[in-house]
């Protein structure tokens, strides 16, 4: 506390020089102020923090003794990430199920996006009757929960459509493998009517001469919408893009109910949650797998955090 | 047992049916919408050369169908709402007033049994707890650091740390701090939260276990996802705030407890309203958190929880039905409430 001398020595004279007792003041303010918010957020990084470590300690330390005996006695393995990943699939084998994770996030980032993109365009810069309602429409379909649809939508893949006893649409019927569509189609619909009202949001604000000069060359709506609305957009799609895969990759719902629980396709989620209902103490392998889980959605997110936080304020704060 | 690598290539393969059929839907709409008016464009060019050879009257010029354009740009996002949202949600409707295999009506039987159920009751009060305390303290917290941390340096490291477990999946958060909850009968602890509650003296306990204090310690989880939340967007509201309002405060004297009061809080009221009700609704539908920590057991469960334990593990579809349904109706005026402030707010 070298500073708590100067600030005595100016506040005798407080009155004569405000400004500069205020810079000291302010200085000071601004050390307390660093200091507890550094210290608030490393207790918030405690709990990550533990988890990390301990995914690294052999199996019998992890059960005895806690984590933070680890810096007093270091004992370092990759063990538990070799167990959990690929050995049997009784220890968690969650290298099939990560495989999983991508093969379901990677589609349903990119079909709402485009088909997100397309709606909007036509709903903001296309004249046709009844433009409004129907992006009233699609704005409202916010409130739906999802939970609302999964018993129809569940039975629509399984039975198909019949409206009076008449076949209107077969059943999927789809195995192993091929569950992953089921998916992709469940989150496709979930996530476009906030896809298409973010990117709505965007659309619209683009200058209205810019189309007008191309509609003057005799640009027709998709070549607009390729070569200069896209472009344009590149900014709020990435922002949507990066929603949408920490919403589908952290997804644990929709996965539950359309994947199934096998380890042809379900996610990482899946399976975490189901070692940690079954092997609820077998710590090394619940730490390593969380881990193993965590890690894609913090590199995306450290790496892309400029773009995901845009997204979010656009989303909930210029609406 | 070794891994098994190529077990896995029909996964590959899907992905890459997907990827196909991705590029060949949205390909070959933009490619459809550019070739067939093009094509149309052609036509009509060589009616109108072939009529000013000819001298004939020039054929009157249609209006362009810009509604055609409109229709195949919209009609995938309309296809799909329609398949995947608006007729389940009209269909679950109808299935909560019927029983438990859709086959016959039962009236509001299922709304009865909600409200009559002890178990159920113990779910609506387990969920009005989450939905009371979630939003308030997470708002609150996010309020006070992102008021602390604007002065403070290193703000971008310490602002991504409090956002970091905004990237961590609920499944995974639940079993971060149930770690932190893990009991052991004898010796040392391995929760972080026994080993304080030991060396202050006390007994270690089953937390999760215990009814009511489980619901809270599972509230703390969702709490310390959703403050990052609240945090940044609270903290750019403050940012926002113009600097000349400051300047001029602070040349009146203004204390900080007043430049707080009446200077930052009513510029950021819009957004703090925003942070409140987006934590309400995400509140509400909570769902990972409790299966993965205590699946609904000890008195912990929750609407979504409850919603899909009737509806696909006992086949009650009735039951989840009607759950669904009253997640529906009490996220109803959250959103309404919502979507009229935005665009208040949009037009002030």
């Amino acid at each position: 506390m070298t500073t708590a001398t100067p600030t005595v020595g100016v506040g005798a004279q407080a009155a004569g020089k405000p400004t500069r007792a205020g810079r000291v003041r302010k200085r000071l303010n601004s050390r307390t102020a660093t200091l507890v918010s550094i210290v608030i957020a490393l207790l918030w990084t405690v709990p990550t923090f533990g988890l990390f470590v301990s995914s690294f300690r052999p199996e019998d330390q992890i059960k005895t003794t806690g984590w933070w005996t680890f810096f007093r006695d270091p004992q370092f393995t990759l063990e538990n990430y070799q167990q959990v990943l690929f050995s049997g699939s009784s220890s968690g084998r969650l290298a099939s199920y990560f495989i999983n994770s991508l093969a379901i996030t990677i589609p349903s980032v990119l079909f709402p996006l485009a088909f997100a993109a397309l709606a909007a365009y036509a709903l903001a810069w296309i004249n046709f009757r009844g433009r409004d309602w129907v992006y009233i429409g699609i704005f409202a379909l916010q409130i739906v929960p999802l939970q609302m649809a999964l018993v129809p939508l569940l039975r629509f893949f399984s039975t198909g459509v019949t409206v009076g006893g008449v076949q209107l649409l077969p059943a999927w019927d789809l195995v192993d493998e091929q569950k992953f569509a089921q998916v992709w189609f469940a989150h496709t619909c979930f996530a476009l009517p906030f896809a298409v009202y973010l990117l709505h949001n965007f659309v619209s604000q683009l200058p209205s001469d810019l189309m007008e000069a191309a509609r003057v060359d005799g640009a027709t709506h998709p070549k607009i919408f390729r070569t200069i609305v896209l472009p344009l957009i590149t900014p709020a799609l990435a922002a949507i893009g990066i929603f949408q895969f920490l919403w589908v990759w952290n997804d644990l719902l929709v996965a539950l109910i359309f994947a199934g629980g096998g380890n042809e396709t379900a996610p990482l989620t899946v399976r975490l949650a189901e070692l940690a209902g079954t092997r609820g103490n077998e710590w090394q392998r619940l730490t390593a797998g969380a881990f193993v889980s965590i890690v894609v959605p913090l590199i995306v997110f450290l790496s892309l955090q400029r773009y995901f936080v845009r997204g979010l304020l656009a989303g909930s704060v210029k609406g | 047992m070794e891994f098994d690598w190529a077990g896995e290539t029909p996964k590959f393969l899907m992905l890459m049916y997907g990827l196909i059929a991705f590029v060949a839907v949205v390909g070959g709409l933009l490619l459809l919408l550019d070739v067939v008016p093009a094509w149309f464009a052609r036509r009509q060019e060589a009616q109108l050369v072939a009529a000013s050879t000819s001298g004939t009257p020039l054929p009157r010029r249609r209006k362009p169908r810009e509604g055609l354009f409109a229709l195949f740009f919209l009609l995938p996002t309309l296809l799909l709402l329609m398949i995947g949202l608006v007729v389940p949600a009209i269909r679950t409707t109808l299935l909560s007033v019927m029983n438990r295999d859709g086959s016959s009506w039962v009236g509001l039987d299922n709304y009865g049994w909600m409200f009559s159920e002890d178990s159920i009751i113990q779910v609506l009060t387990n969920t009005l707890t989450w939905v009371i305390l979630v939003p308030l303290v997470a708002t609150a917290f996010g309020l006070i650091y992102a008021v602390l941390v604007d002065k403070a340096r290193f703000e971008a490291v310490a602002k991504s740390l409090i956002f970091l477990p905004m990237a961590i999946s609920f499944v995974g958060a639940a079993i971060i701090w149930k770690f932190v909850y893990a009991y052991r009968g004898e010796g040392d602890q391995i929760g972080l939260l026994n080993q304080i509650a030991v060396s202050l003296g006390g007994q270690p306990k089953q937390w999760l276990l215990e009814s009511p204090l489980n619901t809270f310690l599972l509230i703390v989880i969702m709490i310390w996802i959703q403050a990052g939340f609240a945090m940044v967007v609270l903290s750019a509201a403050i940012k926002a705030i113009p600097a000349d309002i400051i300047e001029a405060a602070r040349l009146d004297g203004t204390t900080p407890w007043q430049m707080f009061w009446r200077i930052t809080m009513p510029s950021i009221r819009p957004a703090l309203i925003v942070v409140v009700v987006t934590l309400s609704i995400a509140t509400l539908k909570v769902f990972d958190i409790v299966r993965t920590a205590t699946n609904g057991n000890y008195d912990t469960s929750v609407i979504a929880n409850e919603m899909y334990n009737q509806a696909f593990r006992y086949q009650e579809t009735g039951r989840g039905s009607a759950l669904a349904v009253f997640l529906f109706v009490l996220v109803l005026p959250l959103v309404i409430f919502q979507i009229r402030n935005l665009r208040q707010q949009r037009e002030g």
